[in-house]
């Protein structure tokens, strides 16, 4: 241990009052330490806005691994190897028949979180079985045409073109069924034990997912479809 | 104690290498001017490191707990003064560095053409499981684990791969650079006098990677002539149907050449219109999960 | 049935991998028989596998980080000693297909199952502590990360007996780890190994960023954290940051082996170079997430060896900050001979010497702690000299690699081997021994034994400069790396020499493990009876050792930069420690298995995946889903801590530090 004798004490209090090199231990001002004074010092957050940070933070790892596969994308778009380009792959109507779906369903997802925060089971899980619902549709519309281009000889072994397309796109349709499959479980965890705090966490962090997979489709919509019309 | 054996260890370790054939006894233009680059570099930085290191040991030394001559500041943890400094030492050293580094990629870009009165040789390189191919389509003639130069001509590498990454170096010559499939990197070298060298890939391809060398021989130019007459009055011929053959799989081929080659064969290589070069033989027994050894000798 | 998967798989005509299967398997039957035999397995299962204490997962870690570093440690003395032997028109022991699967096992375990999990293991142990609170932000997400982490390295490590293990080197640069130039279930292996471990330890990265910034005790904002926080935000960005390339890049090459895609094919359009740029996105930044960390062990370490606090606290903190974000800015250099040009070489050679005025700041910093301090030589000390040493030498060699016309000559040889050993052993490995010393008491409640560990540090420090000395000079005479065997007689010298130098390693890992021998039996002598063996100054010291499950009976509420050394002083001043407080019940988290089985059935996935058992990968993707939902439909997510408990704890470390007083006063005194 030290052997420090008393004046030290003394002093390391005083150089923490006074702090002369200004290294962060008051408030901006000459006054007395200042406790809660912003600067993150009033203790652990609630268990609420942890979760919510956390699965921010997760959203935004997501995102990065998204960019990866559209960094491919626009590395790859010309790379048709001779075979079949963007025009011949994006077929706008049911791609705007998606958009509106996967649109239509944060919609849904917003109106049962709105239900949610009052508390009201019924109507929370009527626009969970929207939002569900929706993105249902959304798949089943992108499964669709992945098969149809399938049958025409459209497939992501025919080129680094096609490999990046059905990539990108398939990476988002995973997230949307795996956010399905969640729901489904959110849906019958609310049925069972009602609005308890951590259901109340996850259905937040559920809320967050699916609102953030709409906006990565709006760049795969503009950057994939839209461009893509486009020579 | 530590600092003499350092410097020992610096001093000795240059005298070795100066010796021994590698990166730091170049034979032409571009290996000395990236050998002195990086010397350059490195007696730069040592001016920072040594005295750097020699302050830490001297610090720890003198300011150790049994000796009570020294000052005890148990709050001293800042000073503008010494944070300056701290800040510029490194950011000054960077600056000064970020000049080489401009310069030096500039001059040195290996797709740069040496500047020379003579006109540069063109050498098209392939790079294979596991060895090499050269072709010169100037002469005709192509050889394969051995590359012949003329002294003091600019040589244009077209370099491509016919499979894997690698890399094409001679360490005595300079640059390396990557072999690419579907793609052609350049690079321009040059041997300023006869010598015989190594030459390498620099970059893991497999099994049959370490005999991926290959002999680089510097000749005077009239002896180069000689050499491309007579390896094209005997010789096969690389066409299509053997340059499949070579394609296959094999290491630790002895160098021998060939003579006449299909002057569309590199282009055909590079776009791949000649697929890549085949992987191993099918894997062993099933269920192994195992690659075979590759085939034998070339 | 069975995909890809024989008898065949098993190789009984190889007899190094073999043998080591075999000695593999009796030691582990041995170790799970004796645990039987002694009934451990109740305390096992609940104290530790189901444990979601950060300190008991952070201790897992290391152990886990420890056992893959001496695997990895073997397979360097086989790669060392194999390339001495092979020289020439020797052969060697090692046949190709068997010295690429070492080499590259050695990189894979060394990165992903050693060092990382090391690292993780002192971000786990350590941050909560000196932050002040109880746990991480996500305590059973920590299991999982645990777990899921074990499950990579137990793929890695089932490779070795059945199939092969990838041969590609420890980054499979397409097109070699095609399909079509590697047709086995190597690199298979790889994927599946580095996907799993690496879905974890974005959990980990998750985890400690919203625990660094979102929880901490009272008071303690942010220029108040210890320097060993604010490098774990940092790493912990970084590999929230960095670690989705990995899985993304990892993901895009799967699907070309798997389903004949063209991410990185060598024709239809794929794209090799992609690779190299997404993987080394993402693989700079990973060694900066080792090495940060390792940094805030030695600003921990100066500081409390010296007696002083650390040397321009905010400077150390911006140097961090800095590292972080250029870190992500320098990948290209680990390909400048790609031929990118000379504007793009220039733009990253200048970038990636731009760290080093961070670095270099770093440095002088620790130096400058030690001015007007009272140096103590111990051995995190010895380790942190060491460091200085090593690491600027180090350093000043990847400055040299980052001026492009230099890398033209050295790129991918002996000397790019020498300077990533030199700083990652220099840095990383030095931080790693110096922080296990440290800290080791505050797990266990005893110290190390001093004398080994000064023995295992100077085998350690020389065994590493006779060992990668000559492996710079190799590389400045031109010598490639990954050789398995070597014409070149000229490089004889240097490649004996180098393997002297392992063989003193080996003599300070032997070190190593006696001192842990000689600690454990000695450990009564050893006792740690404060809480407080080396007068540190951060919070974690305020805690008994070892710390208890609940950390802190009572949130310290701290007022200044050195968290504990204003408490500790005033109470030595005032002869007394700060009133008894009024103690509460204390919520913490519940164990859970979820972890344990998750990963379970992730390395059944894996596994079948390898091998194209499909059946198999759907049941056990399913199962682990299923044991998900299971585990989510809990109703208790904390258990209460009795205040009778909560005090018997604190009472007993409040008199464990009146004696300390008392005994102070007994000196001060004379008699």
């Amino acid at each position: 241990m030290s052997d420090l004798g008393l004046p030290a004490s003394a002093e390391a209090l005083r150089r923490i009052r006074e702090d002369p090199h200004r290294l962060g231990h008051r408030a901006h001002g000459p006054q007395e330490p200042i406790q809660g004074a912003g600067h993150g010092v009033t203790g652990p957050a609630q268990k609420r806005i942890i979760v919510a940070y956390g699965f921010w933070i997760f959203l935004l790892s997501d995102i990065v691994m998204f960019a990866c596969f559209f960094a491919a994308f626009a590395v790859q778009r010309g790379a048709t190897a001779g075979g079949p380009g963007p025009q011949d792959v994006v077929e706008v109507p049911r791609v705007a028949l998606q958009t509106a779906a996967l649109l239509l369903s944060s919609y849904t997802c917003g109106l049962s979180f709105a239900a949610t925060n009052a508390r009201n089971k019924l109507w929370t899980q009527v626009f969970l079985l929207a939002t569900g619902l929706l993105g249902l549709a959304f798949v089943a519309m992108e499964v669709q045409e992945f098969v149809s281009l399938a049958s025409c000889g459209i497939t992501p072994q025919r080129s680094g073109f096609l490999t990046a397309f059905f990539g990108l796109v398939g990476l988002h349709g995973l997230h949307v069924t795996v956010g399905g499959l969640w729901l489904l479980t959110m849906m019958a965890q609310l049925q069972v034990k009602g609005f308890r705090r951590e259901i109340m966490h996850r259905l937040l962090c559920f809320n967050l997912f699916w609102h953030a997979l709409d906006i990565v489709w709006i760049g795969i919509f503009t950057i994939v479809y839209l461009m893509g019309t486009v020579p | 104690m530590m600092r003499a054996r350092a410097g020992l260890s610096v001093v000795s370790a240059f005298g070795l290498v100066a010796c021994s054939g590698g990166v730091l006894d170049p034979v032409g233009p571009v290996g000395r001017d990236t050998s002195k680059i990086l010397i350059d570099a490195l007696l730069i930085m040592l001016a920072i490191v040594i005295p750097t290191i020699l302050l830490a040991f001297w610090m720890a030394w003198r300011y150790r707990a049994s000796n009570t001559k020294a000052e005890y500041l148990p709050y001293w943890s800042y000073s503008g003064r010494i944070e300056a400094v701290v800040w510029s030492i490194p950011t000054l050293t960077i600056m000064f560095l970020g000049g080489m580094i401009w310069i030096g990629s500039y001059k040195l870009d290996p797709f740069r053409p040496l500047p020379s009165q003579t006109p540069p040789l063109e050498v098209q390189v392939v790079s294979l499981d596991w060895k090499w191919l050269f072709i010169y389509p100037q002469q005709g003639v192509a050889t394969v684990n051995e590359l012949v130069v003329p002294a003091g001509t600019p040589v244009r590498f077209s370099i491509t791969s016919a499979s894997v990454f690698n890399v094409f170096f001679i360490p005595q010559l300079g640059s390396m650079i990557y072999a690419m499939p579907g793609m052609v990197s350049q690079l321009h070298l040059q041997a300023d006098h006869p010598a015989q060298l190594l030459g390498m890939s620099a970059h893991f391809s497999g099994d049959g990677f370490s005999d991926m060398q290959f002999q680089v021989k510097s000749v005077p130019p009239a002896d180069f002539n000689a050499w491309a007459q007579g390896v094209r009055a005997a010789g096969p011929v690389l066409d299509q149907a053997a340059y499949a053959g070579l394609a296959r799989q094999s290491h630790a081929v002895p160098a021998f050449s060939y003579s006449a080659v299909d002057p569309t064969l590199f282009h055909a290589i590079a776009t791949q219109h000649l697929p890549p070069g085949p992987g191993p033989t099918p894997p062993g027994p099933a269920g192994t999960g195992r690659e075979t050894t590759p085939a034998g000798k070339g | 049935m069975f995909g890809k998967l024989s008898w065949s798989a098993i190789p009984v005509s190889e007899p190094i991998p073999l043998i080591t299967s075999i000695v593999l398997i009796l030691v582990i039957v041995g170790v799970l028989g004796l645990v039987t035999v002694k009934g451990w397995w109740p305390y096992l299962w609940r104290e530790w596998i189901t444990s979601v204490d950060h300190k008991r997962i952070g201790i897992m870690y290391c152990l886990l980080g420890v056992v893959m570093l001496i695997r990895g440690f073997a397979d360097a003395v086989m790669m060392r000693t194999q390339q001495a032997a092979a020289i020439g028109d020797a052969h060697g022991y090692l046949p190709p297909e068997h010295y690429n699967q070492i080499f590259s096992a050695h990189g894979t375990i060394m990165i992903f199952f050693a060092a990382m999990p090391l690292v993780i293991g002192f971000m786990n142990f350590v941050t909560p502590l000196q932050l002040g609170v109880r746990d991480v932000a996500f305590p059973t997400l920590n299991s999982v990360s645990f777990w899921l982490t074990a499950s990579g390295a137990l793929l890695v490590n089932i490779s070795l007996f059945i199939g092969e293990f990838a041969r590609t080197g420890w980054l499979p640069y397409p097109p070699l780890s095609q399909t079509t130039y590697s047709p086995g279930v190597g690199v298979d292996y790889y994927l599946w190994a580095i996907q799993i471990s690496g879905v974890g330890t974005l959990m980990t990265g998750i985890n400690f960023v919203t625990t660094v910034l979102k929880m901490r005790c009272p008071g303690m904002s942010y220029l108040r954290m210890p320097m060993f926080c604010w490098t774990t935000l940092a790493a912990s960005l970084l590999i929230v940051a960095v670690f989705p390339i990995l899985t993304a890049t990892l993901a895009m090459l799967s699907l070309d082996r798997y389903f004949g895609w063209h991410y990185f094919t060598n024709t239809a359009g794929g794209n090799p170079m992609m690779f190299m740029n997404l993987i080394w996105a993402w693989g700079h930044p990973e060694v900066y997430i080792l090495v940060l960390p390792a940094f805030g062990i030695f600003s921990e370490v100066f500081s409390t060896f010296s007696g002083k606090p650390l040397f321009g606290y905010r400077s150390m903190v911006a140097a961090t900050l800095f590292i972080c974000i250029v870190a992500m800015m320098t990948w290209l250099h680990h390909f400048f001979t790609m031929g990118s040009g000379p504007a793009v070489n220039t733009a990253f050679g200048i970038s990636t010497s731009i760290i080093a005025v961070g670095t270099g700041v770093k440095i002088y910093n620790w130096i400058f702690t030690m001015y007007g301090g009272r140096v103590r030589f111990s051995v995190p000390m010895l380790w942190s000299l060491g460091f200085i040493f090593t690491f600027v030498i180090g350093g000043m060699t990847g400055v040299l690699l980052a001026v492009p016309p230099a890398d033209f000559l050295v790129h991918n040889s002996m000397f790019l081997v020498a300077h990533f050993h030199n700083v990652i052993i220099g840095g990383v490995v030095f931080g790693l021994f110096a922080g296990l010393d440290y800290w080791f008491p505050k797990a266990f409640g005893f110290r190390l034994h001093e004398g080994w560990g000064k023995a295992a540090f100077w085998f350690t420090f020389f065994g590493f400069w006779i060992t990668f000395m000559p492996l710079y000079i190799l590389g400045l005479q031109g010598m490639t790396r990954r050789l398995q065997h070597i014409n070149i007689e000229e490089w004889r010298p240097m490649l004996l020499l180098s393997v002297l130098g392992v063989a003193v390693i080996a003599a300070g890992v032997v070190c190593q493990v006696v001192m842990l021998v000689v600690s454990i039996l000695k450990r009564d002598q050893l006792r740690d009876v404060t809480g407080d063996p080396w007068d540190g100054r951060s919070l974690e010291w305020a805690t008994p050792s070892p710390a208890p499950f609940f950390n802190f009976a009572v949130m310290p509420n701290v007022e200044g930069e050195e968290a504990y050394w204003g408490i500790k002083l005033r109470a030595i001043d005032t002869q007394q420690l700060s009133p008894e407080p009024k103690y509460e019940p204390i919520e913490m988290p519940v164990r859970s298995p979820v972890g344990f089985y998750t990963a379970f059935f992730a390395t059944v996935t894996g596994f079948a995946l390898v091998w194209h058992i499909w059946w198999l990968a759907g049941l056990g993707l399913a199962a682990a889903f299923a044991g998900f939902v299971v585990f989510a439909w809990r109703d208790v997510h904390e258990y209460h801590v009795p205040v009778e408990e909560v005090a018997r704890v604190d009472r007993a470390r409040r008199a464990a530090r009146e004696a300390v007083l008392a005994r102070l006063a007994q000196q001060a005194t004379p008699s």
